[in-house]
């Protein structure tokens, strides 16, 4: 039939034109997933533009490791550790997933039911970790989308006046970084007296630092945290239905844990960025 | 894919160990970089950014080739997902040089504004 029309229009008759051959050698489900996948990258592209633009363009910018320097047990002033510990779950969480899909491959289902398990922990664990991170910040820093307390001096000085965690008299250098408190619901503006620079003398008091800084870190990391949770509730789906014998019966290797697999890595992969963008330049 | 259970296996474990040796490495080093491992010693910021930013890089091959098997797919379908992904990298190391010119822009204003309200003191 196909042959027949070719030969009517004087065409060639390579098989490739008459459907049901797969040219990227990929089932239709795997291939999508790529595309969806660089869609996200896409839109999570558009959010890291909009954050280098919007730093680079500003005079100074909140250091990051002063402001992501506490850990769980009123334990701070340890720069990254945190968010370092968030990083290997989600590593070891991809990790889980890949031997998930090898199990797949041999068509083991307890041990794609146990990989994925673990994997779910993983996620689970991630997003403690972020919640723990906003409530500090939100918290008992009172960052918002609207308010960033975090600045960073761009002269050096000496304080005026007594503050939560510096004295009347402390010295700073340009390029430090500052934390405005709140005290009884009000944010202390201190003021300090400018030691060096064409302001020498002048007395002026801390201002909240670039506003941007808020909204960019809870839209980033937020939209990065509602890919894991989506992520999650995904695994647990493919999990169950692991269990219950679906796929087995699809007799397809497990592809859609292949499937969610690249999902999940592809989540780990943004966290890379992430964490290089937000915490480590 | 070409491997069996076993090799696969290894290619993971292995693939996971330099994943977590490289964070190690990028977190001791942007730490080291900005003084907090050895008191006083400082690096340049263009250093710690351009080694993170590599380092970063050969974590997202890592997990891209070996994780996600794009090593096993063929040329083409690897090139349609590539190669829009890089254009997106050039655009935002694009962006954030326009951040640095808006910052200029900026500060030019801003002094050119200030000479201004000099001279007119002078006039006074």
């Amino acid at each position: 039939m196909a042959s027949e029309t070719a030969a009517l229009h004087g065409e060639n008759t390579n098989p490739s034109w008459s459907g049901g051959t797969e040219p990227f050698k990929i089932s239709y489900g795997k291939l999508m997933m790529w595309y969806f996948l660089l869609s996200d990258a896409f839109t999570f592209a558009g959010f890291l533009i909009a954050y280098g633009a919007l730093r680079f363009s500003m005079p100074s910018w909140p250091v990051p490791d002063f402001v992501f320097s506490s850990l769980p047990g009123g334990i701070h002033h340890k720069p990254l550790i945190f968010v370092t510990i968030m990083t290997f779950v989600l590593l070891a969480s991809s990790f889980t997933m890949v031997r998930a899909v090898q199990e797949g491959q041999k068509n083991n289902k307890n041990g794609v039911v146990k990989w994925m398990l673990l994997t779910i922990v993983g996620g689970l664990m991630f997003l403690g970790c972020q919640a723990w991170e906003w409530t500090t910040l939100m918290g008992a820093e009172h960052m918002t989308i609207k308010t960033n307390p975090f600045g960073t001096h761009t002269e050096a000085g000496v304080y005026l006046e007594d503050g939560h965690d510096v004295k009347k008299g402390d010295t700073f250098h340009a390029g430090q970084s500052y934390l405005i408190h709140q005290h009884d619901g009000h944010f202390q503006h201190l003021s300090y007296k400018v030691t060096e620079g064409p302001d020498a003398g002048k007395t002026k008091q801390l201002e909240f630092g670039p506003k941007a800084f808020g909204a960019l870190f809870f839209f980033i990391t937020g939209f990065h945290g509602f890919h894991v949770l989506s992520g999650v509730v995904f695994l647990l789906i493919i999990c169950l239905n692991s269990a219950s014998g679906l796929y087995e019966k699809r007799n397809n290797k497990y592809e859609m844990v292949e499937k969610i697999g690249l999902y999940w890595h592809f989540v780990d992969l943004v966290w890379v960025f992430v964490f290089l963008l937000f915490y480590l330049l | 894919m070409g491997h069996s259970y076993e090799e696969s296996k290894k290619i993971a474990t292995k693939t996971i160990i330099i994943l977590a040796i490289i964070t190690i490495a990028e977190v001791f080093f942007a730490l080291t970089g900005k003084g907090y491992v050895i008191p006083g010693f400082h690096m340049p910021h263009w250093l710690i950014g351009g080694v993170m930013i590599v380092m970063s890089i050969v974590k997202a091959y890592l997990i891209i080739y070996e994780f996600m098997h794009m090593k096993y797919e063929v040329p083409a379908l690897v090139k349609t997902v590539l190669v829009p992904t890089l254009l997106l990298v050039w655009a935002i190391i694009a962006f954030t040089a326009e951040g640095s010119y808006w910052q200029n822009n900026r500060a030019r204003a801003k002094n050119l504004t200030s000479a201004a309200t000099h001279m007119d003191g002078d006039h006074k």
